[in-house]
């Protein structure tokens, strides 16, 4: 999966949990949690969204590393080479 | 026979719109059952009967406003005969529900209370009948993103149903399915602020509020949840919303002065604890819809339940037993936004509890100081029935709980 894959994937169940938010002007290096006004309950609904659909585990601990959209990129493309 | 009326989700309801009917003459339902699909202010409502037995009749016809406590429905309970034969209709093949528009206009009876802008009974030939959907085409739909609108259905009478948006879904998506997903239609936001200012307006008119805070040290519970939930895959995972609700559930069994309703000059308590969660919807909505014997809920239980309630009451499917049972409620600012939130009174109940956000802070800990987790929580409760002294050892209550998450 290249990062473009990804980064779409990404914008996909963001936007399901925010349909109103426009992704073109979602700056990529900016927190989730304040540029789309989403509260934990909608992020652990992201977070679980992204397990089922790559079948990456993303301890909680990890967290911290996906609250971009640069940040979660990076973050499941290496996780997805490191699986394999 | 018992009627199935439209019910009063909320002191400020006075009439309802049916949507959906979700049974036809004939079928059986159980206590619980969902039988009807209303729109109201606080958008389209799943309205549960608490009568079980079959349906005799349907009374109200589909896109009919109509006052609370009109009969929609007639339920012969078990064991009951019929009361009469029902009109002779030929025995009608049981996939094809009559539509329920050719049914008699409903009777209509007084409005329970004086309400003089009581609206007048939509004709249902005056509306232009909205498609039928199947519940289950409409629950495919909503889960996977489908417009309704755009679809053909291939039911009995012209219906959507659950093969119809299936189909849908296995056809590539066409270029023109692209552009911005509409919100349920089920959520009118507009309505939802008018029904929110009435609740809000009467509460401050009416409810003489006295307000407490208290702020305890969280750095256990965070350790707690993380040491949890390193173990769990994130569909099993708690949030701290989940122990703050259910310390406050088990401290309202011990302090019912909190926990009931305030009707008729005076306190009615309640022995179950159904805690009202306040959730708010994108674009400026709110609704507290109660979270059922939250008091009786292991945690996981509680979580998933209180998923489940964030999910559906932001697709806009509420449930009227949630709407109209939440007898103390919560509202919680998460991780944003700031330390402590004052909440007002949703009447009839007698008081709100209100989180703020975690905060790091310098503490005392066993004589010296530290960085740790503080949480603001805040009572705003009815003076009428209960006083500073009796709200302080309840918000304590909540906080001593919070120190052993163990034992929630």
């Amino acid at each position: 999966m290249t990062d473009a894959e990804i980064r779409k994937l990404l914008q996909e169940e963001l936007n399901n949990i925010a349909p109103e938010v426009d992704m073109a002007n979602l700056d990529p290096a900016a927190d989730l949690r304040e540029a789309m006004d989403i509260d934990s309950m909608d992020f652990l609904n992201f977070i679980t969204a992204v397990h089922h659909r790559l079948g990456i585990d993303i301890p909680e601990i990890d967290y911290p590393k996906l609250i971009t959209l640069d940040g979660a990129t990076k973050y499941l493309a290496t996780a997805l080479a490191k699986k394999g | 026979m018992v009627d199935f009326r439209m019910p009063s989700l909320g002191a400020d309801m006075e009439a309802g719109t049916l949507i959906e009917w979700l049974v036809k003459p004939g079928d059986i339902v159980k206590r619980g059952d969902i039988v009807a699909v209303v729109e109201t202010q606080k958008g389209a409502i799943e309205i549960e009967t608490f009568q079980p037995g079959q349906i005799e009749q349907i009374l109200v016809g589909l896109n009919s406003k109509v006052p609370v406590g009109t009969p929609l429905a007639r339920i012969r309970a078990e064991g009951e005969a019929p009361a009469a034969p029902p009109p002779a209709a030929p025995p009608a093949p049981p996939a094809a529900a009559p539509p329920p528009v050719a049914v008699p206009p409903p009777i209509m009876p007084a409005p329970p209370t004086a309400i003089p802008t009581a609206p007048p009974l939509v004709a249902p030939a005056a509306v232009p009948a909205r498609p039928r959907i199947s519940p289950a085409a409409r629950r495919l739909a909503e889960t996977r993103g489908i417009d309704l609108r755009a679809l053909s259905g291939s039911g009995p009478g012209g219906a959507i149903v659950y093969a119809d948006v299936a189909l849908a879904l296995a056809k590539p998506a066409a270029p023109t399915a692209a552009p911005e997903r509409k919100r349920a239609p089920a959520l009118d936001l507009d309505a939802m602020r008018v029904a929110i200012a009435a609740a809000m307006a009467r509460s401050k008119r009416e409810i003489p509020h006295y307000y407490l805070s208290h702020q305890v040290d969280v750095t256990p519970c965070e350790h707690w949840l993380a040491a949890k939930n390193a173990y769990l895959p994130p569909d099993n995972r708690l949030l701290m919303g989940a122990l703050t609700i259910k310390a406050t559930a088990l401290a309202a069994r011990r302090f019912p002065a909190f926990n009931g309703f305030y009707r008729d000059g005076k306190l009615e308590t309640s022995k179950a604890v159904h805690l009202g969660v306040a959730i708010a919807i994108r674009g400026g909505g709110l609704a507290s819809p109660a979270l059922h014997d939250t008091d009786q809920l292991p945690l996981d239980e509680l979580m998933n339940r209180m998923r489940d309630l964030v999910a559906r009451t932001r697709a806009g499917r509420i449930r009227s037993s949630e709407l109209a049972d939440a007898t103390l409620t919560v509202s919680s600012l998460g991780e944003r936004g700031v330390e402590a939130l004052y909440g007002i009174i949703y009447p009839p109940q007698v008081a709100i509890v209100g989180f703020g956000k975690v905060v790091a802070r310098p503490w005392v800990v066993d004589g010296a100081i530290g960085p740790r987790s503080i949480l603001t929580m805040t009572l705003s409760a009815d003076h009428r029935v209960s006083d500073g002294h009796g709200g302080a050892l309840f918000l304590a209550e909540i906080g001593k709980l919070l120190e052993d998450p163990d034992k929630l």
